[in-house]
């Protein structure tokens, strides 16, 4: 067990569902707004396109990209919710391995696509809240292509207004890599350590 | 003069009819984020490895050789070609699915891009932003209420559903353009269509061999690709469902993520 001064994260989200009960309220408690969220896809849309122009090598970049991720992206809880099920048996050690294999794969993977993004642009078209969380909405603008939208989900769950999914063309990030991941824990017979030790190495 | 006689406006009243009781029930429901129908998944992924193997010793190399030899504003206008050609029948689809704005967008483009852009080698529609609002049969009889079906892998086109198969070979046969054509001028539509898929193919170098060479089972990550982004497509305006992993069901409500 872990003592935490002050107000904790669990404390404040029961005072929080606490309130949103009450009938007073109609209905949750807003730690964060729309506005946030946009502005946070706002600022994370304009570094994406600092690290894309600055035009250093593909391994620099992927790892200018990793620390993006770390800043803007709730990567522990999509780990979580990407190994699904096989989390509950997880060690705290496997788990946080996991987190940290599955963050460098993504810079990796996503990384050499964002590439595509050199002369194009993403509009932040709006943001709207859906249930306990904020659903940003931008638009892709990509040479010789037609404009496609992007998604981000945003929410503050983890105490921080952090991005927890992204849908590209109604291509989810957590349903395809939680398949891509149990593809690979199936191939390792259910053996996360080496799951881990694979998915460090996939691009 | 133009004469309407009584039986073709009997008959276009009928249409409107028909159509308007085809679509008043509304779109068929949409499987939920993750639902796959796979019923045949054995010879699906026969089929799945058949084309990569295609795509390995015939469409990878052709597609390279093209995007390397041919330039790319001769690519570009095989590809404009061929896409204009396609907009009558997303007209068609847009009047059959009574998506009148569709059906416009689409005709103004085709008409644009057929006439100033040199009979759809260039594309001007597309600088002026009006874009191809992209359909076919099957989204049509999604919106006449026919669901899914299975997940089906075609011979060299790939990722399907039993609905939209059938819907390919409809577009196929009641193609404004295709009856418009008939041989020698066919075969050089055809043609074109051949280019534009290995353009595309060239174009998505990277994610097609990530997804053919790399994943760990492409099958199924193809499979899982394709029907998220269908159903993306056909959902329209509609919310999306999302799922929130804060309140994730597999996870231990005691055990803090965050506490590791």
């Amino acid at each position: 067990m872990q003592t935490k001064p002050g107000l904790t994260r669990r404390a404040f989200l029961g005072l929080a569902a606490a309130l949103t009960a009450s009938a007073a309220l109609p209905a949750r408690v807003w730690a964060m707004t729309v506005q946030a969220a946009q502005a946070l896809v706002d600022r994370l849309v304009g570094e994406l396109y600092d690290v894309i122009n600055s035009g250093t090598g593909e391994s620099r970049m992927y790892n200018d990209f990793e620390a993006l991720l770390g800043r803007y992206a709730d990567m522990p809880i999509i780990a979580q919710s990407v190994l699904g099920v096989d989390w509950r048996r997880a060690s705290t050690a496997q788990r946080s391995a996991f987190i940290d294999a599955f963050a460098g794969y993504i810079s990796r993977k996503y990384g050499s696509r964002f590439r595509d993004l050199i002369g194009g642009r993403i509009e932040v078209n709006g943001a709207r809240a859906i249930r306990n969380f904020f659903e940003v909405t931008s638009t892709a603008h990509l040479q010789g292509e037609a404009p496609f939208q992007v998604v981000w989900l945003v929410s503050d769950g983890s105490g921080q207004p952090k991005v927890f999914n992204l849908i590209i063309e109604g291509i989810n990030l957590r349903t395809t890599e939680a398949e891509e991941v149990g593809a690979m824990l199936d191939r390792n017979r259910g053996n996360l350590d080496a799951m881990i030790a694979d998915l460090r190495n996939a691009s | 003069m133009f004469r309407v006689c009584p039986t073709d406006r009997f008959r276009a009243v009928l249409a409107i009819v028909v159509l308007g009781g085809l679509t008043a029930c509304g779109p068929a429901v949409l499987p939920g984020e993750g639902v796959i129908e796979d019923p045949t998944e054995d010879a699906n992924r026969a089929m799945y490895d058949f084309n990569v193997a295609v795509d390995r010793a015939l469409v990878r190399p052709v597609s390279q050789g093209y995007g390397t030899v041919v330039p790319e504003p001769v690519r570009n206008g095989v590809r404009n070609f061929s896409s204009n050609l396609d907009q009558p029948l997303m007209v068609v689809n847009d009047v059959l699915q009574l998506q009148f704005a569709d059906a416009f967008q689409n005709t103004f483009r085709f008409l644009v891009n057929s006439t100033f852009g040199l009979a759809g080698l260039l594309d001007p529609a597309t600088d002026m932003g009006i874009y191809a609002a992209d359909t076919d049969f099957g989204e049509t009889m999604h919106v006449w209420g026919v669901s899914e079906g299975g997940y089906v892998v075609l011979p060299i086109l790939g990722p399907s559903t039993s609905r939209d198969t059938v819907g390919l070979i409809v577009d196929a046969a009641m193609n404004p353009t295709r009856l418009a054509f008939s041989t020698p001028e066919s075969d050089y539509v055809t043609g074109t269509n051949v280019g534009d898929a290995l353009d595309t193919r060239y174009r998505y170098t990277n994610e097609v061999d990530r997804l053919y060479y790399e994943s760990v089972d492409g099958y199924s990550q193809a499979r899982s690709l394709y029907l998220q982004n269908r159903r993306y497509e056909l959902r329209g305006s509609a919310q999306a469902e999302y799922f929130d992993p804060y309140s994730d069901p597999y996870s231990d409500p005691y055990e803090d993520p965050y506490a590791n």
